[in-house]
């Protein structure tokens, strides 16, 4: 398995407090970006980025339209946008329909992401109540990276879980506290 | 299969493919998309080929070549008519509480908005024009590349399901009325009224390829440099520049970043957070 060289994390329903227990959990040396497209009902992501940020070990920003991706930070999608990577690893924006009901997609930022870092992409969804993700963690695996499913079980709401397992599969499908390990275990390979 | 109901395809293949449809758009019909940010105009062509039913781009790209009236539809995936009336309402507070103060001293004012679509913004601006009381001294230029959506802005009729949203943002852009006074809803739908356009000129204008065509007080483009280049968001840029008064303003959406535009620097934020922009008054340090 090669090192990984960004990881993207989608979910809905109940994600920010699992977003929370993970990001506390990642170790502060983790050398690669996080990108997170989180389906929020609030018009900005500055509240859930504050939150986020008391937690997390690492910096926590909002995406910023051409902002290069630096590794080491957590960047969040701003809100009525769908975020993409470009392949000059720089984020970009779009207003394009909402795929799945949902702007920010995860699909969206999924499929753009899994063409700019192919094999090198770990694609991670958690807890939600859609099925928003599937596909563009399906997109992720076709590219040859690496997907991390929450078991649904273990999800606050395994609907969204539940639809990547059926729709993409997976390579890991875990409770939520190892998730931030084993991320550890591949980013600091 | 995937969403698309593709096969699952090779990545690099599907770059080739992208690529030509581009150049024949280019070669065969004069549209040039080649400095579009790439990750959302791949998106956008991919969903092309499964609406057009074309299964693959080259398919997409020989129909592009060979079909009489194949190319509207293609515009009108390419381009983003995606918006909603008084979209970040915000915005449209601080352009009445900020910009039209400053506009009502003019006796004639323009305003162009580039890349309208289907023209909410248009009837937006309109209403709070109307109710600033200077409409009848304004006259809006709206222009998009797109005719079936200039034409669509044209009409003013969008899906009535819009109606709740579109009067909430209304109010909190300190709508004076009510928006359904500005309306009539019949069915499914809901018709602008009219009298709404009788200052409005729409009309075809390609930012990648036309030049400046009036003297403006406010240009609005939101949500349109976000799919270009660095290079053409700042000939964009420039277009602009050219076409504002001095101290003329500049409106963007509100999470487009001027950083990488080297023209960005003739503009001095007027309100930085909401992306309104003010040409030749720059601020005091810097002169």
């Amino acid at each position: 398995m090669i090192r990984p060289q960004a990881v993207v994390v989608g979910c809905s329903a109940g994600g920010l407090s699992a977003l929370e227990r993970m990001f506390a959990a990642i170790d502060s040396t983790v050398p690669q970006p996080f990108v997170v497209c989180c389906h929020t009902g609030s018009s900005t992501v500055d509240m859930m980025c504050e939150l986020l940020a008391k937690h997390a070990t690492l910096p926590v920003i909002e995406a910023r339209e051409r902002g290069p991706v630096i590794g080491g930070a957590i960047y969040v999608a701003p809100t009525g946008y769908h975020l993409l990577v470009e392949s000059q690893r720089r984020f970009a924006l779009s207003v394009d329909p909402r795929v799945s009901f949902a702007r920010p997609s995860i699909d969206v930022l999924f499929e753009s992401a899994a063409d700019t870092y192919r094999e090198g992409l770990v694609g991670v969804m958690l807890t939600g109540a859609n099925s928003d993700g599937a596909v563009g963690l399906a997109a992720v695996r076709r590219h040859g990276g690496l997907a991390i499913v929450q078991d649904p079980r273990d999800a606050e709401s395994p609907a969204m879980p539940q639809a990547a397992l059926d729709q993409a599969g997976t390579d890991f499908c875990l409770p939520l506290p190892e998730i931030p390990l084993l991320l550890n275990r591949l980013c600091l390979s | 299969m995937n969403d698309r109901g593709l096969l699952p395809n090779d990545p690099e293949l599907e770059d080739i493919e992208i690529e030509l449809f581009v150049r024949a758009l280019k070669l065969r019909h004069g549209y040039d998309f080649s400095q579009y940010a790439p990750a959302s105009l791949k998106r956008r062509v991919l969903q092309l080929t499964s609406s057009l039913d074309t299964g693959t781009v080259s398919h997409l790209t020989t129909r592009l070549l060979h079909e009489e009236g194949f190319l509207a539809p293609v515009l009108e995936g390419l381009s983003v008519p995606v918006s909603e009336m008084f979209r970040d309402p915000d915005v449209f507070r601080a352009l009445r509480e900020q910009v039209f103060p400053v506009l009502a001293s003019y006796p004639q004012i323009n305003i162009w908005q580039a890349g309208c679509a289907h023209g909410q913004e248009v009837y937006s601006l309109a209403i709070m024009l109307e109710e600033a009381g200077l409409y009848d001294r304004t006259q809006i230029y709206a222009t998009d590349f797109n005719e079936s959506a200039l034409k669509q802005a044209q009409e003013g009729i969008y899906p009535a399901k819009e109606a709740q949203l579109w009067s909430r943002n209304y109010l909190a852009a300190g709508g004076t009325h009510t928006l359904a006074d500005y309306y009539s809803a019949r069915y499914e739908l809901l018709k602008l009224d009219q009298r709404l356009r009788r200052n409005v000129i729409f009309a075809n204008h390609n930012l990648v390829t036309d030049e400046v065509f009036c003297e403006a007080h406010l240009v609005l483009c939101r949500n349109v440099l976000i799919y270009f280049s660095d290079p053409l968001q700042d000939r964009v840029l420039g277009l602009f520049r050219d076409s504002l008064v001095r101290g003329g303003f500049l409106c963007l959406g509100t999470r487009e970043s001027l950083d990488f535009a080297s023209s960005a620097v003739d503009f001095a934020p007027v309100n930085a957070g909401l992306r309104i922009y003010r040409l030749g008054h720059r601020v005091m340090e810097d002169v």
